[in-house]
Order: C-alpha cells, then sequence, then structure tokens
C-alpha cells in the first residue's frame, strides 16, 4: 500500500517557515517514513505539472505557506485546494497575510515604484519595469502578475486549518503532525475544520512568564529605554506588547527574554481583527488625570498600522488601505 | 438638491445615557437634521469597540460618529476616558489606512443637549457629503474582479 | 447575513403610527412592506398606537399563534415605551429580551423634514434592528435585595413632603441638607399667593414635625459627596461639615450667639438686609434649633484668636472648635432630589439699578422686609426708614429675556400680584404700579387673585420696564426719588414712573452647583440647569437613573402647590420601590468564563465600579454581578474578547451595523 501523500509549498513568504519545518529536526525522518513527499519545491524536485497532473484530492495533506500576493501564488492555491485532502494554512502569512499583508498600504504600482525607480540605490532612468510576458527566441516567458492586495490563503481558498506562528514553533509543528500521523495508523476523526492548530486557545500573556498586574501606563516605551526587569509585565512598563491581543502557543519565548509579543500567532478566539482589538486594549490602559491628557498620549503611538497590523492588516476588518 | 447628489451612509454609536437621550430629546424638541446618520445605542461609549468602526467602514458606511457625555458625566464614571484615549489613535491608523480621518468623528452630546445632536449630525453629515463616497463594499468587490480575472 | 445560533428565527416586526406623529411624516405601509421582506421576518404589521393594549395585544397573539419568537416594535424611544413592550413580550410567554425596539420617532419623524427621506431611515432602522434582534438571547433579569431605606437631598418644603410621606409610611428616611437649617426659601417667605396662609404657619409644622420623626435621620449642614451603586443599593457618602457646636449638647438657648464679638455677619435668612453673628442660628423656627458657628468668620476659627466668650456663656459645654468634618456612609435603595433654586442676580441687569440705588430691591428682599420677624419687624419702609408713597413691580427680571433666561419663572406675576396686596394692607395710600409683560394667573384661585388686586387700586401697566434711574434733583416734585421708564404698551406712550421702591421680581434660576449634582448622581441637566426627568409628561419626577427621582424647582421653576405635589408624587415613586424586597436589574452585564481568560489583569484595572476581581485560584478575572453596572468598557478593553456583555455582545452590534448599512 502506497504511503499517504504530503506536499509543502512557499507562497509569498519569507522562507522561515520552509526552515521551521526542520526545527523537528530528526521527527523529519518519520514524516519521510510515514509520507510520500510528492512536492516540496525547496526540498524536491518536483513541477508544477507534477501536480497538476495528478488525481483531485490524491495528497492527503499540503501545507501551504505564504500569503497570495500574485497570479502564481493563487493559481497554486486553487491548484493545491484540488488536489489536497487536507489544506493547511501554515504560518502568520498564510494564516493572517502576515508580514507580506503590510503591502496592502500601497498598490502594486507604487511598490514597483519605489523598487525601481525610487529605491536610493538604484539607477533607472529609462524607467525599466520588468515585463509580465516577454518573447525569446525559445518562446515566451512570463511573469507572475503582482496584485494590489495580498490576501491570507482562506481568503482565496477553503482551508482546513491553521497552523499560526511567524514562523510556527518546531514543537507545535510536530505536535500537529503527529496527531495527524497517529489518526492515519490507529484512525480516528481529525479536528473540526477550520481548527487553529499548534497553538492554545488563549493569549500570550497566558504563557508568558512574566508577573500581570493592573496596567495603568502613562506614556509608550521601546524596549531599550527601560530598564531591564525580567519580572514585571512589559505592557505595565509601557511596551507595547502585542500579548493580550495573540493567541498563544509560541510559549511566551519573546516576552522571557524582554522583547514584546509581536502578535504572530494572530488574534485569539473571538477577535476578528487583531490590530483594531490591539489599538482598544492600549488605549484603554491610558492613564492620566484627564480624557485630554489621555487623547494626547494616545496620539503618541508611532505607528498603529505597523504595529498592530504587523502579521493582521489582510485578515483585518479593512484589510487594505483605501485605494 | 439633485437626485444624483452623493446621500452618505452614517452609523452613529450613542451612549444610552447621555447621547441617546439627547438625540431624543431634539426628537421631542422637534428640531431637524438630514437623515443620514442611524443610530446604535450601547450602554456606555466605552463600550464602542475600534472593531465596531471598522466594521462600519467595510460594510459601507462613509462616516462613523461616536457619541457620549461629556468627560466627566459619564454614568459609568469614566468610560467615555477610554473612548478619549481610542479616538486619536484610530484617527491615525485610518490616516494610515488613507482614510480621511474626519470621517470618524467624536462628540460628547449630554442629555440635554438635544440642540447639540442636531448640529453635530448635520454638520458631520456635510463634512462627510463633501468627503465623498468612501465606497469601501465596491473597492471590495472590484479587487477581487480584477484578481480572479487575472488568475483565470 | 449569518444565521440565528438559535435555529431559524420567526420575527414579528410591529410599525407604530403613533397617531400622527409617525404616521404623519414616513410611509408606514411602505416601511411594514418592506420589513416582511427582510430575512426572518414571518409578519409585519401596522397599527394606529403599538402601546395601547388592543396594540400590545395584537403582538401577544402572533406570538402565542404563529410562533413568533422575537419581536421588533417600531414606534418611540425605548426610553419611553420599551419596558411596556418587553412586559408585554413577556407575558405572553417569550423572553422580553427577545424584543428590540426602533425608535422611528424621536430619531426619525420628528426630525426629518422630508417624508420620503424619514421613510428611507426608518427602513435602515428597522432592517439594524431585525437584524440585531436573530442573534438577541433570552436574558433574565438579575434580582438583587432591595434596601428599604431613603434619601432626601434638600430640605426645603419638597424634601420636608417627601420625607414626612414616606417616614410616616415606615420608611428611615435621611434628610441631607446644606445649611445649618431645613427650611428652604419657603422659611423666607411672610405670605403666600392666592390664599395668603402665613408662610411660617404652614411650613413650621411641618418642619418640626421632621424634626421630631422617628423615622428622620437628619443631616443638616451636609453634602453628598459620592454616590455610588445602583438602584436598590445605592451607598451614598454625606460629608457632614463641623459646625463646631456639639448638636446633642446644645439647646438653642442662643447664649452663645448673644455673647459673639463677631456681630457684623451679614445675615444670608434677611437677605443681608441686616446682620448676624458668626455663633448663630439662621431664624428662630429652625429645625434643628441648633447654633452654628460659621467657619468663615469665627475669630477664632480664622485667626485662632477669640475672647471665647461663646464657649463660656455655653453651659452645656456644647462648642468644640476641634470639630472635624465627618465623612457618614448612608446606604439606600431609593433617592429623592429636591435641592430647590436660586434667584436671578439682579446686577446683571445693570439699567435697574440694583446694588447702585439702594431702594431698588429685589423680590426675596421684600419677602424680609414684608415678614414680622424680618428685619424691619414688617414694616415696609425704604432704606432711610420712610414708608414709600409708591412702589413699582416690575416684572420678568431675568426671565422671559433671551439674554438670561428664555423661560417663565411661573411665580413672579402671582408673587408681585401678593407683594401688591401686602403693600396696600400696609399703606392704604401707597401707589402700587405692576410693569409686566403679560399676567400669568394660570393656578387654583390665581385669576381671581389677579382680579382682587385689580379692584385694590393696583395700577397695572403693561410693558417690560427700560430702566431706573435717580430722579433729577432739578425737579422738585420728583426729588430723591426713582424714576421707572416704560413703554406702556396699551396706551403707546412712554411713562416715567417717579417711585419710592423698585421691587424686581427676579427670575427663578438653577442651583448654581446644579450641573455638579446632576453629575453626581447620574441624569442630566437642561441648558438652563434644571434637572431633565425621565417624561415630560409620565414620569415628571424620574429620573433615567432607576430609583433617583426629583421634585420641586430644581426641575423647573414652580409654585409650592406644585413642588408639594411633585414632591408627594416622587415620595410615592420612590415608595413602590422600596416596599419591596428586592429590585429586578438589568441583566445586561458582562459575564467573564475563566476557562476563556489569560489573566492578563488589564480589566481588573479598567471597571469603572470595581466590579471586576482577579481570582487566583482560577487564575482569570470574575465579575461581580450585583456591581458591575453594564458600562462594557471590560469588553472593549480586553484583548481576547473574553468578557462577554449580555445584550451587548460583539455578534449583536455587528449585525446591528450590517442592518444599518444593509
Amino acid at each position: 500500500m502506497s504511503k499517504p501523500k504530503f506536499a509543502m509549498y512557499w507562497a509569498a513568504a519569507c522562507g522561515g517557515c520552509e526552515i521551521a519545518v526542520l526545527q523537528i529536526k530528526e521527527k523529519i525522518l518519520e514524516v519521510a517514513e510515514n509520507f510520500d513527499i510528492v512536492f516540496w519545491p525547496v526540498a524536491t524536485d518536483f513541477k508544477y505539472k507534477d501536480v497538476e497532473a495528478m488525481a483531485d484530492g490524491e495528497i492527503l495533506l499540503t501545507l501551504f505557506n505564504g500569503a497570495v500576493r500574485n497570479s502564481e501564488n493563487e493559481y497554486m492555491a486553487h491548484l493545491l485546494r484540488q488536489k489536497s485532502q487536507v489544506l493547511v494554512a501554515f504560518g502568520a502569512c498564510a494564516a493572517q497575510g502576515g508580514i507580506p499583508g503590510l503591502a496592502n498600504v500601497s498598490t502594486a504600482a507604487e511598490i514597483k515604484e519605489l523598487v525601481y525607480i525610487d529605491n536610493p540605490s538604484v539607477q533607472n532612468p529609462d524607467r525599466v519595469f520588468p515585463v509580465e510576458r516577454f518573447e525569446v527566441p525559445e518562446g515566451e516567458l512570463d511573469l507572475p502578475h503582482l496584485y494590489d492586495t495580498v490576501r491570507a490563503l482562506d481568503q482565496v481558498e477553503d482551508v482546513d486549518y491553521y497552523i499560526p506562528g511567524c514562523p510556527p514553533e518546531g514543537p507545535q509543528i510536530w505536535a500537529v503532525l503527529e496527531t495527524i500521523i497517529g489518526i492515519l495508523k490507529n484512525g480516528g476523526d481529525l479536528p473540526p475544520k477550520g481548527t487553529v492548530l499548534g497553538a492554545g486557545t488563549k493569549t500570550c500573556c497566558d504563557e508568558c512568564s512574566r508577573v500581570k498586574k493592573e496596567k495603568k501606563i502613562t506614556g509608550f516605551k521601546k524596549p531599550w529605554e527601560v530598564p531591564w526587569d525580567p519580572e514585571t509585565c512589559l505592557l505595565e512598563q509601557g511596551i507595547i506588547c502585542m500579548g493580550p491581543v495573540t493567541r498563544d502557543g509560541c510559549g511566551g519565548r519573546c516576552t522571557s527574554v524582554g522583547m514584546p509579543c509581536r502578535g504572530c500567532y494572530g488574534p485569539p478566539p473571538g477577535v476578528t481583527d487583531q490590530g483594531a482589538k490591539m489599538l482598544s486594549t492600549l488605549a484603554s490602559i491610558i492613564d492620566a488625570e484627564s480624557p485630554e491628557k489621555i487623547a494626547e498620549i494616545a496620539a503618541t503611538v508611532p505607528d498603529p498600522l505597523g504595529t498592530f497590523y504587523r502579521f493582521g492588516l489582510a485578515k483585518s476588518m479593512l484589510r487594505r488601505a483605501k485605494v | 438638491m439633485s437626485a444624483h447628489e452623493f446621500e452618505p451612509r452614517i452609523v452613529g454609536f450613542l451612549c444610552r445615557w447621555c447621547s441617546y437621550n439627547g438625540a431624543d430629546l431634539a426628537g421631542t424638541s422637534r428640531m431637524k437634521y438630514p437623515p443620514n446618520l442611524i443610530p446604535i445605542k450601547t450602554n456606555c461609549s466605552g463600550r464602542v469597540d475600534p472593531t465596531h468602526v471598522m466594521k462600519a467602514f467595510a460594510e459601507g458606511a462613509d462616516g462613523v460618529l461616536i457619541s457620549g457625555c461629556h468627560p466627566g458625566d459619564c454614568h459609568y464614571i469614566n468610560g467615555n476616558w477610554r473612548t478619549a484615549g481610542r479616538y486619536p489613535m484610530m484617527k491615525k491608523l485610518l490616516e494610515q489606512l488613507n482614510i480621511d480621518p474626519r470621517r470618524l468623528r467624536l462628540e460628547w452630546v449630554s442629555a440635554a443637549e438635544g440642540d447639540k445632536w442636531a448640529r453635530v449630525v448635520t454638520e458631520f453629515i456635510e463634512e462627510v457629503r463633501e468627503l465623498g463616497p468612501l465606497g469601501w463594499k465596491d473597492q471590495v468587490a472590484d479587487e477581487y474582479e480584477q484578481q480572479e480575472a487575472v488568475s483565470a | 447575513m449569518a444565521e440565528s445560533t438559535n435555529g431559524e428565527p420567526r420575527i414579528g416586526v410591529y410599525v407604530c403610527d403613533c397617531g400622527t406623529n409617525i404616521a404623519g411624516k414616513v410611509d408606514v405601509p411602505a416601511v411594514v412592506e418592506f420589513a416582511g421582506s427582510l430575512p426572518h421576518v414571518a409578519v409585519a404589521r401596522e397599527y394606529k398606537y403599538m402601546c395601547s393594549d388592543p396594540g400590545q395585544e395584537i403582538i401577544q397573539k402572533d406570538i402565542k399563534e404563529m410562533g413568533i419568537d422575537r419581536v421588533v416594535v417600531a414606534a418611540c424611544s425605548p426610553t419611553m415605551h420599551e419596558p411596556t413592550f418587553r412586559k408585554a413580550v413577556q407575558s405572553a410567554g417569550l423572553n422580553q429580551f427577545l424584543f428590540q425596539m426602533a425608535n422611528i420617532r424621536e430619531h426619525d419623524s420628528w426630525v426629518t423634514e422630508d417624508p420620503v427621506e424619514a421613510t428611507e431611515k426608518a427602513k435602515h432602522i428597522i432592517d439594524a434592528a431585525v437584524h440585531r434582534v436573530v442573534f438577541q438571547e433570552p436574558l433574565e433579569a438579575i434580582e438583587v435585595p432591595m434596601n428599604s431605606d431613603v434619601l432626601v437631598v434638600g430640605g426645603g418644603i419638597a424634601g420636608i413632603e417627601a420625607a414626612l410621606k414616606m417616614a410616616d409610611a415606615g420608611h428611615t428616611v435621611h434628610l441631607v441638607e446644606r445649611d445649618p437649617s431645613i427650611g428652604g426659601h419657603m422659611a423666607q417667605f411672610d405670605k403666600t399667593f392666592p390664599t395668603l396662609d402665613c408662610s411660617a404657619c404652614i411650613l413650621t409644622p411641618k418642619m418640626s414635625a421632621v424634626g421630631k420623626h422617628p423615622n428622620i435621620k437628619l443631616h443638616t449642614y451636609s453634602e453628598v459627596t459620592e454616590v455610588d451603586g445602583y438602584v436598590g443599593n445605592f451607598k451614598v457618602k454625606v460629608n457632614k461639615k463641623a459646625r463646631y457646636v456639639d448638636i446633642d449638647k446644645c439647646t438653642g438657648c442662643m447664649l452663645c450667639t448673644e455673647q459673639c464679638v463677631v456681630a457684623k455677619v451679614p445675615n444670608e435668612f434677611n437677605e443681608s438686609l441686616d446682620n448676624r453673628r458668626a455663633a448663630y442660628i439662621p431664624f428662630p423656627q429652625a429645625v434643628p434649633l441648633r447654633a452654628t458657628i460659621d467657619p468663615e468668620r469665627c475669630l477664632q476659627l480664622t485667626r485662632g484668636k477669640c475672647k471665647q466668650t461663646c464657649v463660656e456663656a455655653c453651659g452645656p459645654g456644647a462648642i468644640d472648635f476641634e470639630q472635624k468634618d465627618e465623612l457618614v456612609e448612608l446606604e439606600v435603595g431609593a433617592i429623592i432630589i429636591t435641592t430647590g433654586y436660586q434667584t436671578f442676580d439682579n446686577e446683571r441687569i445693570a439699567r435697574y439699578g440694583y446694588g447702585q440705588l439702594p431702594d431698588v430691591i429685589s423680590s426675596l428682599e421684600f419677602e424680609r422686609i414684608s415678614n414680622a420677624s424680618g428685619p424691619t419687624g414688617g414694616e415696609i419702609v425704604c432704606k432711610n426708614g420712610e414708608k414709600p408713597r409708591s412702589v413699582a413691580i416690575l416684572h420678568c427680571v431675568g426671565s422671559r429675556d433671551e439674554n438670561y433666561n428664555e423661560y417663565c419663572s411661573r411665580v413672579c406675576c402671582m408673587y408681585s400680584l401678593k407683594f401688591s396686596h401686602l403693600i396696600k394692607e400696609h399703606l392704604p395710600e401707597t401707589e402700587v404700579y405692576q410693569c409686566y409683560i403679560d399676567m400669568r394667573c394660570f393656578g387654583k384661585g390665581y385669576e381671581e387673585f389677579y382680579k382682587r388686586l385689580m379692584n385694590e387700586g393696583v395700577v397695572f401697566i403693561r410693558g417690560r420696564a427700560a430702566e431706573v434711574t435717580a430722579a433729577s434733583k432739578r425737579q422738585a416734585e420728583t426729588e430723591g426719588k426713582l424714576l421707572v421708564t416704560v413703554e406702556d404698551t396699551l396706551l403707546g406712550v412712554v411713562r416715567h414712573l417717579p417711585v419710592d421702591m423698585v421691587i424686581l421680581s427676579s427670575a427663578l434660576q438653577a442651583q448654581p452647583d446644579a450641573k455638579e449634582v446632576a453629575q453626581l448622581f447620574g441624569f442630566g441637566c437642561s441648558s438652563a440647569g434644571f434637572y431633565i426627568e425621565r417624561h415630560p409628561k409620565l414620569e415628571p419626577v424620574s429620573t433615567v437613573t432607576d430609583g433617583i427621582f426629583i421634585a420641586g424647582c430644581c426641575q423647573g421653576p414652580k409654585d409650592i402647590p406644585d413642588t408639594v405635589a411633585q414632591a408627594g408624587a416622587a415620595a410615592a415613586g420612590a415608595l413602590a420601590l422600596v416596599d419591596n424586597r428586592t429590585v429586578k436589574i438589568e441583566p445586561t452585564i458582562s459575564y467573564i468564563d475563566p476557562e476563556k481568560c489569560s489573566g492578563c489583569h488589564i480589566c481588573v484595572g479598567l471597571c469603572p465600579h470595581n466590579a471586576i476581581v482577579y481570582d487566583a485560584e482560577l487564575d482569570a478575572a470574575q465579575v461581580i454581578e450585583a456591581a458591575c453596572k453594564g458600562c462594557g468598557v471590560c469588553v472593549s478593553a480586553c484583548g481576547s474578547n473574553v468578557p462577554v456583555q449580555r445584550g451587548f455582545t460583539d455578534e449583536q452590534i455587528f449585525a446591528e451595523i450590517e442592518g444599518a448599512l444593509a
């Protein structure tokens, strides 16, 4: 009997997710033992046409990492959905749009202008831009079309599960894979569709080792602007920490070493817009003698969009800036 | 007024104790103001989550008004202080999203200020009318259409 | 649109015509047709008056016969009739919180000019309500114990009346009065219109009844500083100002007053027409009849140096310069506010010369002059001690004047007539002129009193006085007189009346700190500063805060009969509450699932009512139900939306937004 088939795909992402899979270390051998790896461009030499040639649903499990920011990403999202029984949005970009989602403050044209013209290290007096189709003697070459709006995987295709994180933590990845392998071997039911796997159901604060008290902050600080204090909640020190609006599962790794949570595990259950929620939370704990003073302090938050929506802009209520 | 003139769609979040009663007073006093604002009642303006504001814009609102008790008059002592803090952050965020921050307005209207309610609503509607349609739903629809066309 | 969590809902939408109040502007049949087309709406109906019994029966019938399980009534403001419809729905067997009100009157038909626009707006408002009601859940009102004690704030005739009524009904009443004695303005009056009862004769027995009543705890020279809690369970802090006299030892003998060396303190009770001492009892009928030492004037208290003749004189040793303000905490089930009024500051109208011309006096000053226990022993005299041979009474000073107060103060016409009568009674030869805009004599026996005065030889001049000046010394016949310039609008001539005395019928205004008091108790003031009643017609003594009532002039200018009637109504309102053992409070409060809470403490520090505590064992925040007032701040502040405000869930609000913009 042939082994169940496994695929992994890298869309608009940095590649960290690919490396994160290797954080499961020698367990990767167990993956190879239990699955037939049929498509994984970073690790194996299979082509799109190999996937196209597969029967629908032939792949059991696809881990899709990266957001959808061009026509190629979108094509592959549709293709892998068609060929996979279980499609997983793997990592913050696939699940939430992630860092690439921040491109949604601009349009594709603005981005190209910045990259090919306005970039200080670029000399491009003839305004040469990449073209999507180019004739060469061997035939036609094409580049994917860059979209104005970056989308999370589930804004393009039906997604079965989510594994959040930038990148997902190794032990969490293994826990998910181990569960699936266990079900394959011993039977049992997969979790309900839409479940967030490899993460908790509370917030980062729940895992954070720092002591939490009532929060009353009088101004915003950067981590290096406060004396080293391994005990006190970072928010209480005035450091903008996304912990309260971020799903747990990472083990509180950042906050334990004094770095504020940036929100990569996405919003906890029940929160639809991580950035708006963080804005609400942060503004609420500003303490001053009058509402006017509170408003004054609130107005000093340096970059609400980049801070609150670092990973979640594409999946926010508004998804992008007004064009 | 031309039939094609842009009529803004506006959602107003009114706290139950001050602004909702202020709006009622404008009604019992038969003050007249344009009909573009649909009121939504919450107990306190402090209940209004920025997510609600985003939701309203996403659903097609051209403007959002939050109206609560004057600072110091809050039925919940300082619930509206939270609103006061969220407001400038939301303005800044909207600006970053290329949405004119004037589309969001915070006003303190007491139960006695029926006249202020009528004035605030009138002014805000006029301001949003001048800003023109935000058209979020159309933008989203166009975008999906374009992207799907390319992908196919 | 999203689906209900409770299966397919069956919504009934009921659109009220409110006579022509809604139907005169909104095309109700079109709105009903629209409502009927909305998802989940099983029936939409129009009725002339939904709030009437037959209107309510329509809803109840549909609930029973059509299986309607959610109800939207599009009518007036929920402040008006939400309780009515909730009751109706509940008695038909449907949970009252599966009901939503769409306000298409105050927020639409009454404020929208154009009928087409009003109709469209009504549709949006109803759409929002229909969307919302889908997600509403059955809730049970929370029943909490009712404290049977009552607080009355303000010891004028309104407070006295309300306190006595409730004390007679067997409730402990705390009566808080800012001044050293109860009595208020009524204690200053000589006679009351139109019956000419002696004010003191009818008030004093009530004052002393308050003082002696076993159920009334009198807190004079005290002010409410903090109010917390909710209907049935208010917690009130009262600051008992130090009066430097042990009220239990003082016998009211006034020996301290006689011996006090500070003699030139303007006597507030006599409108500063004479002086009192620093150790004083405001007036002989004061309740409690106890001395107070004025901390701003007493030498011992201001300079720390005095012969302390008062201490020597005081037999019982009641004087105690070490006394401190004392904070008393009261727990009551209901509160009645009767904080009264102040009179208009006549100096604001410089052309009437008040404060400049000695014989231009205020109405309250005249009350004291004409009062037998006043500074002149009831002799109506000018500042030079002579009897005036002519008096002009100028109406509407500070009333019916856009520069000062737009409103009519309601009592000035009548007390001006009373003054005329008193002058004529004391000094039959004296000319009395009334300069009025309109005579407003609307009460029982008032018009008759006006007629009677016309027969007593009072001269009525229809016109607002322009100015009061000192007459020129060069004209012998008017020398030393005041000249009142007034246009007699009935004759169309400007008249210059030479008179010896001018009485300004000063407006009644809200107390200077009315706004702060309203804020303290959690209701609103009109722009003029008068407290806003829950409904101008049907709930004239209730406020938007359950369990807090208002009565008397703090709600608006009114005469004594109306004040007493309101006080009675407020007492009845309070009794209807405190006679119950429990009170039901709105269940729209927050709930925190400890399984979901991460224990970050954000909400704990934010709750305005300290209703959220951190439970270390659960490692979660928890809501104290009885203390939560349902502001929802914890919900919006929580990063993971763990607190849920029942009746105002995100789901419900989102649905409402969708509906409003559909």
